[in-house]
C-alpha cells in the first residue's frame, strides 16, 4: 500500500516556487501522458480543423463571405468544440483544464479561426463563468457553449490599451434605477462583427476601477467600424465598436461594482496560459511542413534536407517547441491539480479555478511569452526553409508568419507580460507566500565563500543538467536579490533590468520543464527510445544558459559597480559553468529523426 | 432494426508502409491507426439511419486487442455496442466467418461494410458474409435509403450508376458520396467509455489462405523532360525504357 501511494502522490508546488524548489520528473504531468480519450478528442479537433479550415483558408481570410466564419464556428459548437470547459450542467462539456489546453492547442493551428476560438471561450465565455451569479450563467452560458451565440470582449479602448483600467467609456445610472446607459468606444475587439454577447468593461461615475457588464446585442446602442485591415489572422473579425446609450439592465452588471479590473486581469491569466498552449498547433504544422519541403525541395542535384544549415533550422524548430510543450503542459496540470485539491476542500467550483489560476498566474505570464516568442522564431524558419517560396502568398509559410506576429501582442503584449512575472514575484516574496529571501541570502553568502569541488555523480541520466538548473536558479536568486536592494522601489523605472530578470524566470522555468519531461519519458519508454528527445533537452539547456548568461550580465552591469561587480560575475561564471555540448551533432540528430519520420515527431 | 457495421482498423493513409521479417510482416512501428475510410462512411450513414428511423446500432472487428481505440472511435461517433473477435485477421475468409458467426447469433437487419479495406483492399469479404447468411449482399453502394423493408440503393458501376431495390435483411459494401463523413463530438467521445465493448473468441476455423510475401511497389524515379519539338525522342522513350507501348 505505502509503495503505491508513494508512487503516485504528487508533490505539490506554488506558483512561482520553481525559482527556489527543485521538482521531480514524477510530479509533473507530460504531453505523453494523455489518455486515449483525451487524444481522440484532439484528433477530432484537427479532423474539424483539416477538413472545415485549411482547405478554405484563403477564402477565410478574404472575409469575401460574411457568413462563412460563423458558419464553422456553428459547426465547431455542434463539434461541443465551444463548451470544453463549461460545465456540463450549463450545457459544455466540463472538461479538465489540461484537455481545454489539448484543445486551445489543437485550434492553434487554425491560422485566424484559433483567434475567432479563443475570443469566444476564453475571454468572451470565461468572466461570466467564473463570475456570473446562477441566473446569468444559466441565462447565457448554454448558449455560449453551443455556439448558438458568439461572444467577444470589450476592453481596449483607443487610449486605453497596456493601461486597460484607464477606459473611459462610462456607465450611467438610469433615474428608474432600473438600467445603466453605456457610452464609449472600444477598439480591436476580436469577434465583434458577428457577435451576440459582448463582455463590456465601463466606468460607473467617478469610479477608479472598471466595473463589467453582460451587453446583448439586441440591447441596441451598438454600433461598428469596418474590419480592421491587419497584418495577419486577417480572417478573423475585428472591429471597433460604440456604444450609444446601449440600455443594460442591472442585472447584468458582472460581479460587483469595480471589480471589472480584477475581472480582466484574472481572465488574462487565464487566456495567457491558453496563448502559450495555443501557438503549439501552429508550430508543429510549420515544422512539419517545413520538413517535408526541405525533402522534397532539390538544389545542387540534392534534398535540401541534406544541408547542415537546413536540418539546424529543423531541428532548433522542434527543440523549442518541444521545450514550449512541456512546459505548458506541466503548469496546465498544477493548475488543475490546485483547482481539484481547492475545491476538495469545499471551495466553490469557480471561486476555486480562479485561485488556482492566479496562484500560477507567473507560470501563465512565462507560457505567453515563451510561446508567442517560439511561434515567431518557428515560422520565421518555416520562411527560410522555403527560400523565395517562403515569402510566396501561393505557399503556406507567407500566412504563417503574418498570422503568428498577434501572439507577441494581443493578451497583454510580451513587455507588459515580462514585467508582470517579476512584479508578481517580488509581489508574493514580500507577502511571505513565497520564501526568495532566505535562498538569496544563502547564494549571497555563498558568492564570498569558498567554491565546494565536489563533483557530481554524471552515471545517472541528467544528473550533471540537474545540477546546472540548480545554478540556473542561484544566478536568479543573485541578480534578482541584489537588484532589489540595490533598485528597490526604483525597480519598476528600471525596466530593462526587469525583462532580464524575466528572462531567466523564462529560461529557468523551460529547461527545467524539458529536463523533467524527458526524464519522465525515459521512463516509459527506456534511453534507446529517446535518444532524439534527449539530444532535444541538451540543447535547449545549452542554449537556456547562453541566454541567461547575457541577460544576467546585462542586468549585473546596470546596477553595480566595482568589487561587488567582480563578485557577481565571479559567481555568474560559476552558477553557468556546464559541460560542452556538440550542438551540431545533437541537432543533426533530432532533424535526421524528422526527417525519417517526415513531421514534427514529438507529440 | 438492427444494424451491424463491420469496422476494420487500418493504417492511416499518410503511414510509411515498410515490411519486416523477410517481408512477410507488415511493420506496425510508429503507424497511427484509423477506421478504415469505407467502414467509416458506412458507419456515418447507419448512424444517420439510427437517427432517422430509430435502430440499434453494433460494430464489429476481427482483430487483437490493439483495435479497441478504433472500435470506441466508432462507438464516440454513434454505435451503441461493440463487439471485438479476439483473433489476428488472418485472411478474408476467415474474417467473414467471423462476422458470419456473430451475425448468424445476433441476427441483424442490415450489414453495413465498406467497399473493400484500404490495407489488402480484398474487396471480398462482404461478399462471403452475404453468401454465408444466404443474404443479398451489393457493393459498392453510394446511396442508400430504407422504405419499409425495401432497401433502395444506388451503385457504381463501369462508366455510370446502377439502381438496385432489394429487402431487408442485406449486407453492403459502402463508399462516399453515401453519407457525410462524421467526426465525433466531444459529448460522444465522453459517452464511449461508458457504452459496452464486449470480446468474443473466433470459431475456430482452419485458415484457407497464407501470404507469402509482400514488395512494396517501385519507388518513384526521377522526371525526364522531352522537348516539346522531339516527339521522336518521346515515342522512343515510352517504347524502350517505359514499355509501354
Ligand atoms: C488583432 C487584435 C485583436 C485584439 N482583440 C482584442 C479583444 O478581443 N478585446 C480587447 O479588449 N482587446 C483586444 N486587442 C487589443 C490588445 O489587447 C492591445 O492591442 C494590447 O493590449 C496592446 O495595447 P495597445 O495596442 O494600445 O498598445 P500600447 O499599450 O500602446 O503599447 C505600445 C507599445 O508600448 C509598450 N508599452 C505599453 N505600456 C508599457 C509600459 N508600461 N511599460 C513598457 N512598455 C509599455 C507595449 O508593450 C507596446 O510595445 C486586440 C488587438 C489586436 C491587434
Ligand atoms: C496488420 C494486418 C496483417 C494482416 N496479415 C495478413 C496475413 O498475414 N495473411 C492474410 O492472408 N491476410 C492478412 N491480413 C489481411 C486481413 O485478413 C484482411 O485485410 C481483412 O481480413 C480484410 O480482408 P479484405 O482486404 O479482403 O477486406 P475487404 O473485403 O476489402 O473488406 C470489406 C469490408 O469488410 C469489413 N472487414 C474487413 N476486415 C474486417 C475485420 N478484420 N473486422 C471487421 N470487419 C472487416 C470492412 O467493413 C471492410 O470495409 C492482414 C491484415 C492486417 C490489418
Amino acid at each position: 500500500m505505502s509503495t503505491i501511494m508513494s508512487t503516485i502522490t504528487k508533490t505539490s508546488i506554488n506558483g512561482g516556487e520553481f525559482l527556489v524548489k527543485e521538482t521531480e520528473a514524477k510530479d509533473i504531468f507530460i504531453f505523453e501522458e494523455f489518455t486515449e480519450e483525451q487524444k481522440m478528442m484532439a484528433q477530432a479537433c484537427q479532423d474539424f480543423i483539416d477538413t472545415e479550415i485549411h482547405p478554405r483558408s484563403e477564402e477565410i481570410d478574404s472575409m469575401k463571405h460574411p457568413e462563412l466564419v460563423p458558419s464553422i464556428f456553428k459547426k465547431a459548437g455542434d463539434l461541443g468544440l465551444l463548451g470544453i470547459a463549461v460545465p456540463e450542467e450549463f450545457g459544455g462539456m466540463g472538461m479538465s483544464f489540461n484537455s481545454s489546453m489539448l484543445i486551445a492547442d489543437i485550434i492553434g493551428g487554425a491560422g485566424s479561426f484559433s483567434t475567432t476560438y479563443g475570443a469566444h471561450t476564453g475571454i468572451g465565455t470565461l468572466p461570466i463563468l467564473y463570475y456570473g451569479t446562477e441566473d446569468q450563467k444559466s441565462k447565457y452560458l448554454p448558449k455560449l457553449a453551443t455556439g448558438e451565440w458568439a461572444a467577444c470582449y470589450c476592453l481596449t479602448e483607443p487610449d486605453a490599451g497596456s493601461d486597460a483600467n484607464s477606459g473611459k467609456t462610462k456607465a450611467t445610472l438610469t433615474e428608474d434605477g432600473k438600467h445603466y446607459l453605456i457610452n464609449g468606444q472600444k477598439m480591436w475587439i476580436s469577434n465583434a462583427g458577428f457577435a451576440d454577447l459582448f463582455i463590456v468593461f465601463a466606468k460607473i461615475e467617478n469610479d477608479k476601477n472598471l466595473t463589467a457588464f453582460i451587453v446583448e446585442k439586441g440591447f441596441g446602442g451598438i454600433t461598428m467600424n469596418e474590419e480592421e485591415k491587419k497584418m495577419g489572422i486577417k480572417g478573423s473579425s475585428t472591429r471597433q465598436v460604440f456604444f450609444n446609450d446601449c440600455k443594460v439592465p442591472v442585472e447584468n452588471m458582472l460581479s460587483d461594482r469595480q471589480n471589472g479590473f480584477k475581472i480582466a486581469v484574472n481572465i488574462l491569466n487565464i487566456g495567457r496560459i491558453k496563448l502559450g498552449a495555443g501557438v503549439l498547433g501552429g508550430c508543429r504544422s510549420v515544422a512539419s511542413m517545413s520538413v517535408k519541403y526541405a525533402g522534397e525541395r532539390k538544389q545542387f542535384g540534392v534534398s535540401i534536407n541534406s544541408f547542415g544549415a537546413i536540418k539546424q533550422k529543423l531541428a532548433e524548430m522542434a527543440v523549442r517547441t518541444y521545450a514550449c510543450e512541456s512546459l505548458c503542459y506541466r503548469a496546465g496540470q498544477d493548475i488543475e491539480d490546485r483547482m481539484d485539491a481547492l475545491a476538495a476542500e469545499g471551495m466553490p467550483d469557480a471561486q476555486a479555478k480562479l485561485k488556482a489560476l492566479e496562484e500560477f498566474a507567473i507560470e501563465a505570464a512565462i507560457a505567453k511569452v515563451h510561446g508567442s516568442e517560439v511561434l515567431d522564431y518557428v515560422v520565421d524558419q518555416g520562411v527560410q526553409v522555403y527560400g523565395g517560396m517562403g515569402y510566396s502568398a501561393d505557399a503556406p509559410m507567407e500566412r504563417a508568419y503574418r498570422d503568428a506576429r498577434i501572439s507577441r501582442i494581443y493578451e497583454g503584449t510580451n513587455e507588459i507580460n515580462r514585467m508582470l512575472m517579476v512584479g508578481m514575484l517580488l509581489k508574493r516574496a514580500m507577502k511571505g507566500e513565497i520564501n526568495l529571501f532566505e535562498p538569496a541570502m544563502a547564494v549571497s553568502a555563498e558568492l564570498t565563500s569558498v567554491p565546494s569541488f565536489e563533483t557530481v555523480d554524471t552515471s545517472e541520466l541528467f544528473a550533471a543538467e540537474k545540477e546546472t538548473i540548480k545554478k540556473l536558479k542561484k544566478v536568479f536568486l543573485m541578480v534578482g536579490g541584489k537588484a532589489a536592494m540595490a533598485l528597490a522601489d526604483k525597480m519598476e523605472s528600471e525596466q530593462e533590468v526587469m525583462m532580464n530578470l524575466a528572462d531567466l524566470m523564462i529560461e529557468i522555468y523551460a529547461a527545467e520543464s524539458v529536463i523533467l519531461r524527458t526524464e519522465k519519458l525515459v521512463g516509459m519508454r527506456g534511453e534507446e527510445a529517446c535518444q532524439p528527445q534527449i539530444a532535444m533537452t541538451q540543447v535547449y539547456l545549452f542554449e537556456a544558459v547562453e541566454k541567461i548568461q547575457t541577460a544576467a550580465k546585462e542586468a549585473i552591469a546596470a546596477f553595480t559597480k566595482g568589487d561587488e561587480q567582480k563578485v557577481m560575475l565571479m559567481g555568474l561564471k560559476r552558477y553557468t559553468k556546464a559541460d560542452l555540448v556538440n550542438t551540431k551533432e545533437l541537432r543533426r540528430q533530432v532533424a535526421d529523426y524528422m526527417i525519417e519520420k517526415g513531421k514534427y515527431p514529438f507529440s | 432494426m438492427k444494424i451491424l457495421v463491420c469496422i476494420t482498423h487500418v493504417p492511416d493513409t499518410t503511414s510509411k508502409i515498410q515490411f519486416t521479417e523477410n517481408n512477410t510482416k507488415f511493420d506496425k512501428n510508429g503507424v497511427q491507426y484509423i477506421i478504415g475510410p469505407y467502414d467509416d462512411y458506412a458507419l456515418a450513414r447507419a448512424v444517420e439511419i439510427k437517427e432517422q428511423l430509430g435502430a440499434s446500432l453494433t460494430v464489429l472487428n476481427v482483430g487483437e486487442a490493439e483495435t479497441e481505440p478504433t472500435l470506441r472511435k466508432a462507438l464516440a461517433i454513434g454505435a451503441d455496442d461493440a463487439i471485438r473477435v479476439n483473433s489476428f485477421p488472418k485472411d478474408s475468409f476467415f474474417v467473414a466467418k467471423q462476422i458470419a458467426a456473430i451475425a448468424k447469433q445476433n441476427g441483424y437487419d442490415l450489414i453495413l461494410m465498406g467497399r473493400e479495406s484500404i490495407d489488402f483492399n480484398g474487396g471480398m469479404v462482404h461478399g462471403m458474409v452475404g453468401e454465408l447468411l444466404g443474404m443479398p449482399s451489393i457493393s459498392p453502394v453510394m446511396k442508400l435509403e430504407i422504405e419499409g423493408d425495401k432497401v433502395k440503393m444506388a451503385r457504381e458501376i463501369e462508366g455510370g450508376k446502377e439502381y438496385v431495390d432489394a429487402k431487408l435483411p442485406l449486407v453492403a459494401g459502402c463508399q462516399e458520396p453515401i453519407a457525410e463523413w462524421k467526426i465525433p463530438n466531444m459529448r460522444g467521445i465522453m459517452s464511449a467509455r461508458t457504452k459496452p465493448l464486449v470480446v468474443v473468441e473466433p470459431t475456430a476455423d482452419a485458415v484457407v489462405t497464407d501470404v507469402t510475401s509482400f514488395i512494396l511497389p517501385p519507388a518513384k524515379g526521377t522526371v525526364k523532360l522531352v522537348d516539346k519539338d522531339n516527339v521522336g525522342e518521346l515515342v522512343r522513350l515510352l517504347k524502350n525504357e517505359a514499355k509501354v507501348l
